[in-house]
């Protein structure tokens, strides 16, 4: 049993319940404890950062300081909550002048000396081999376009690991339990991110171009690992397809969601029915 | 037509000092751009930006669009061949606009406000409440009403406000940070 | 009747695949004169060319036709295979089968093979007329003519001398150093010019193997490689440099004041004068254009106070002959007369519109402000500098098309260097685009740009004054948007023009210049420092705009041309030149006017005419000049010039025989 201190983000009660529902059970068969921070609050997301440089960092800061008192690893399951985590730890682990400023900020000490990690990587720690032993239900026969958005893997001087450009991760993980991935060029395409309610042309545009880039590759279903990119994707598909006159019909599944279907989880408990594109069809060629 | 002149060396540079950035390298070749996902919602492209910083051009760079549509997704950073995290210079850019007040009537802005104010509030998020507020105050409190419904039928919308214990430390980040920000720009 | 052999080759498929070459070789032994034939795979190879050396012997051949590719490649393999088989190389003619018919004509084979057999027969009825030619071989003056005592010239003259010739530096300047003297720092290393070049300077002065001209020109020049004759003319100092000992008291009481030539124009020089303090001779001249002694017939003050007695009003300009082996042309550049073509920036009237240059001059703790960045018009310190890349460059407008390749390089230390002396300046560069094509030259110009140099991609369309300062009007095409700067000094990166005289100098010496005006090279890639005429090699600026390190690589490469020449006593010519029967021709000139060799001249000749015996002025080619180009055979109104190896009768017998 691994312990993690888990940060689930705000979106997790709410708009990215499915990613939530499907992380808890997949950890739980992983053998992954989830410990929640007590009393953990908004990391800021894109407008933390866009309205103050200070802000974009305590906010962040203050969760860091209690999963360090925690003393565990830090796991987050959004991409955005992840990069604004690692930046703020990066960034004032780098200035001393920083960490002061963020006592005083915080009002409290600031410590930020565990790791963070992704879901992904936290998933990816666990081992090709244990992920194998747990696969029931190989996803053989499904293409899977990884869709890793751009928070998971940029900025490339602070996000490091994957490769930014050609990032893998993902793609390792469904292929280990028998999907197929493309290898397609709109892994790290912007889906347009937080400009879904500001400028809705913007998310349009870039959603329509990723999936298209998906259907050519004729995948079956999109897999993400960020509630942002997945708003996007999935509950505005439909838009898309009134804005352009397409007819997309791509699911978009969280890559827990699909692990746990290979580990043969039930899908109303991986939270497969929340979707706006339906899955059902997809989740009855695995199930 | 724009008159280049006195102190545009100084507006660079103190954009360069405060992003970390060494603005004046960048010699427009129009990589952030080419990768840029909201460029051709843009009135000046990611390299015009840099360039109206190098140029002095101050007002023009913080009045325009540009900075507000900016997505945020890092991908100029990670591209450019001078390593200059364009993306950072952004942030500068918008929070000096917001200093200047030139930042009214930006959608962006509005959205940022309405989000923060709902964690300041609560700690975290409210989804619901930052919908509706967005939809009354850009006076179209319809427009995402198909989004919403499908989400409350889904139960992925949380009716009532979180609330965390630790909320007035919350309020002090938001306090100090504005504080702190304010004196040193001042 | 001779006994020519036909030797078809396959080249592989080349050939081979596209027309029947045995059946070539077996046509080809019904054509006159043709004793043998064969065909084989590779004609070039060991046993191809054992093939023809055999067939020679065993059928007692006497002309030989290749039937393969073209003489470019293997004219000279098959020359010597003739020469192991014992015939004279000049006996083989080569049809080239490849290249002119199976390349080009590989979709149709039967007319490719009726082309190859009638192009063989055309080299078969030549075969029959060939003669046996005899290379020559004529002695070398070992010793070489540098014609410029720039940083080209000088590196030239040094390396020659240093090899162990003699060279004579012939610099029309009252001193060498040329260009380069001038410049401040050098990008992108910004090491002191003078600094690295004063010392060349020296080191030709005091070499004994350099004898220096100054203040001297090249008027003439006779003869061919290895053996050139070279007219010189000293124009008249007024001053012997023998007893002069640059004291310095004529120049001190001279009481003529001149634009100085050596600050462009930013400051005065006397009549008398040594162009600057570290000038190689450092004796002055006198300047008769403007010394009142001779404008208004008196004056004498330099005279007067000469401890020595050096002043010689009377002295005249002397010419003289001198015979080297091989000619550097080295004659730099100068700039782009900006003041006469661009009345946009104000055909120069507005006094802080400078060059890069004058720049330069201002920048140079030697020039005429101490190293002070200052505007012309008042001395003020200028706050606001704008560089304009591009004048008189990439413009065709104004007549140069080309890039002058240097001034993005100046432009960019230029505006460094105004950032790094003058504080709080603003710097604004327009530009076309920036080509930092050279070693540590992008690096250079980022170092620019970080000191904080804006620069702003267009051309300016205006300059104009207003009030004391000066308005540019450009565009920001990268914006899109147009620009205006308030300035208080312009500087204009003004291009790079053949220097005056270039056109004069080459005919002079027979050379070739490009489209531009600048000395044509032989070819552009594989022989950049020779000029088309023999012997004559070219060095630096003269032959192209190009910045320090390439003009100095090529002085270097121009000596170690000129040095494989001189090391040998003697040189073999090519025996394919152009002859004249001197007894029927009439000496009308018309070949000399058309040969760009110079190879002909025109002499008295004791000649035959029947059996009559008569001195007549007649053409004769001097076969150290002949290239063999063939000009003066289709000049010549009477048919009596013949290009050996290419004869009319030759040439005639192998079209009827193409024709037929």
């Amino acid at each position: 049993m691994v312990r993690y201190a888990y940060y689930p983000g705000c979106v997790a009660e709410g708009s990215g319940r499915e990613y939530e529902m499907a992380n808890r059970a997949v950890a739980a068969r992983l053998g992954l404890e989830l410990v929640e921070i007590e009393d953990w609050n908004c990391c800021g997301a894109t407008p933390g950062h866009n309205t103050g440089h200070l802000l974009g960092l305590a906010l962040p800061a203050r969760n860091l300081a209690l999963a360090s008192g925690m003393g565990l690893d830090l796991v987050a399951p959004c991409a955005a909550c992840y990069n604004r985590l690692v930046t703020a730890q990066r960034e004032i682990a780098c200035d001393p002048e920083l960490q002061v400023l963020m006592g005083r900020l915080l009002g409290r000490d600031y410590h930020g000396d565990r790791r963070v990690l992704s879901m992904v990587e936290a998933v990816a720690a666990v081992g090709a081999e244990r992920m194998k032993a747990l696969t029931v239900r190989p996803l053989e026969g499904i293409t899977v376009a990884c869709y890793y958005g751009c928070l998971l893997v940029r900025p490339p001087a602070v996000i490091r690991g994957d490769d930014p450009e050609d990032p893998r991760l993902l793609d390792d993980l469904l292929r280990g339990v028998g999907a197929t991935t493309v290898d397609w060029a709109h892994k790290t395409e912007c889906c347009g991110a937080a400009q879904a309610l500001p400028h809705e042309e913007v998310v349009l545009s870039r959603v329509r171009r990723i999936l298209e880039a998906a259907v050519t590759f004729r995948a079956d279903c999109i897999a993400t690992a960020c509630p942002l990119c997945h708003a996007n994707l999935d509950q505005r598909q439909a838009r898309v397809n009134r804005r352009f006159g397409t007819d997309y019909r791509m699911p978009v599944l969280y890559f827990t969601q699909l692990l746990g279907l290979a580990f043969g989880l039930n899908p109303g408990e991986l939270g497969l029915g929340l979707h706006f594109v339906p899955t059902a069809e997809l989740v009855r060629r695995i199930a | 037509m724009l008159v280049l002149s006195g102190r545009g060396q100084e507006f660079a540079n103190r954009v360069s000092l405060e992003s970390g950035q060494p603005v004046q390298q960048c010699y427009q070749c129009g990589k952030c751009t080419a990768g840029c996902p909201a460029a051709s919602f843009m009135d000046y492209a990611p390299h015009q930006v840099i360039h109206l910083v190098q140029l002095g051009l101050e007002e023009v760079v913080l009045s325009c669009r540009a900075i507000w549509v900016c997505t945020s997704c890092y991908t100029c950073t990670a591209r450019c061949p001078c390593r200059i995290e364009v993306a950072r210079i952004m942030d500068i850019l918008r929070a000096r606009a917001r200093r200047k007040g030139l930042h009214r009537g930006q959608r962006a802005a509005l959205f940022a406000d309405l989000f923060l104010d709902s964690v300041r509030r609560h700690g975290r998020l409210h989804e619901l409440e930052l919908g509706a507020r967005w939809g009354l105050s850009t006076g179209q409190p319809w427009r995402e009403a198909d989004l919403a419904a499908g989400l409350v039928a889904k139960r992925k919308l949380r009716l009532r406000p979180p609330r965390i214990k630790g909320v007035e430390e919350v309020r002090r980040i938001f306090r100090e940070a504005a504080r702190l920000e304010e004196g040193e720009h001042g | 009747m001779r006994r020519i052999g036909v030797f078809c080759c396959w080249c592989g498929s080349n050939i081979g695949g596209v027309i029947d070459v045995p059946r070539l070789a077996m046509e080809a032994l019904n054509l006159p004169a043709v004793a043998f034939s064969t065909d084989y795979k590779y004609m070039c190879s060991e046993p191809g060319q054992e093939l023809i050396v055999r067939a020679v012997a065993e059928h007692r051949l006497d002309g030989v036709v290749v039937a393969a590719c073209s003489p470019r490649i293997h004219e000279a393999t098959f020359r010597q295979t003739l020469e192991r088989a014992g015939l004279n190389p000049y006996l083989l003619v080569m049809a080239n089968v490849r290249e002119h018919c199976t390349w080009v004509h590989p979709d149709d084979p039967e007319r490719a093979f009726a082309k190859a057999l009638a192009l063989v027969r055309g080299a078969a009825a030549k075969a029959a007329r060939t003669e046996p030619l005899a290379a020559g071989t004529l002695p070398v003056t070992r010793r070489a003519l540098v014609i410029g005592g720039g940083i080209a010239g000088i590196q030239a003259a040094l390396d020659i001398a240093d090899a162990g010739f003699e060279v004579l530096l012939v610099e029309r300047e009252p001193t060498i150093g040329g260009k380069m003297v001038l410049l401040d720092k050098t990008f992108p290393t910004l090491d002191c010019s003078a600094c690295i070049s004063t010392p060349k300077m020296v080191a030709v002065a005091q070499h004994p193997r350099i004898r220096l001209f100054t203040y001297a020109e090249v008027v003439g020049l006779k003869g061919f490689l290895g053996n050139f004759e070279v007219t010189i003319r000293q124009k008249a100092r007024s001053v012997d440099h023998g007893k002069c000992t640059g004291c310095g008291a004529c120049w001190a009481k001279c009481p003529a004041r001149v634009p100085n030539e050596y600050n462009l124009g930013l400051d005065r020089r006397k009549a008398i004068y040594v162009p600057f303090p570290q000038a190689v001779p450092n004796k002055p001249v006198i300047d008769r254009r403007h010394c009142r002694q001779f404008t208004r017939g008196r004056c004498g003050v330099c005279q007067k106070v000469c401890p020595v007695g050096a002043i010689d009003y009377a002295e005249e300009d002397r010419e003289w002959q001198e015979r080297v082996g091989a000619v550097v042309v080295a004659t730099g550049f100068d700039l782009f007369e900006w003041a006469e073509a661009y009345g946009e920036y104000g055909y120069g009237r507005y006094p802080d519109v400078i060059t890069g240059l004058q720049f330069e001059r201002l920048a140079n703790a030697a020039g005429p402000t101490g190293g002070k960045i200052v505007r012309p018009s008042d001395g003020a310190v200028p706050r606001t500098v704008v560089f304009v890349q591009c004048v008189g460059s990439r413009d065709e407008a104004k007549g140069r098309e080309y890039c002058s390749r240097v001034c993005c390089m100046y432009t960019a230390k230029h505006a460094w260097q105004v950032l790094e002396k003058i504080p709080e300046a603003e710097v604004f560069v327009f530009y076309i685009d920036v080509r930092t094509a050279g070693k540590a030259y992008e690096e250079f110009y980022v170092r620019a740009r970080r000191a904080g140099a804006h620069y702003i991609r267009g051309r300016v369309a205006r300059i104009y004054p207003e009030g004391n300062r000066l308005r540019v009007v450009g565009t920001d095409t990268l914006l899109g948007r147009p620009v205006e700067v308030p300035a208080d000094l312009v500087v204009l990166a003004t291009g790079m023009v053949p220097a005056a005289g270039s056109g004069e100098l080459a005919r002079i010496l027979g050379c070739g210049l490009d489209k531009d005006g600048f000395f044509q090279e032989a070819h552009p890639k594989l022989r950049p420092v020779e000029a088309g005429t023999a012997g004559i090699f070219l060095a630096g600026t003269c032959q192209g705009p190009k910045d320090i390190p390439d003009t100095v690589a090529q002085g270097s490469a121009a000596a170690a041309k000129v040095v494989g020449l001189l090391v040998r006593e003697e040189i073999a010519y090519e025996p394919t030149v152009a002859m004249v029967d001197q007894t029927r021709c009439t000496g009308c000139g018309k070949c000399r006017a058309v040969c760009p060799f110079k190879a002909i001249e025109l002499v008295t000749r004791q000649v035959r005419a029947g059996t009559a015996v008569a001195e007549r002025v007649v053409a004769e080619v001097n076969p150290g000049l002949c290239a063999g180009c063939g000009n003066c055979t289709v000049a010549c109104p009477s048919g009596v010039i013949d290009l050996k190896g290419f004869t009319n009768e030759q040439l005639l017998a192998e079209v009827d025989a193409l024709c037929l």
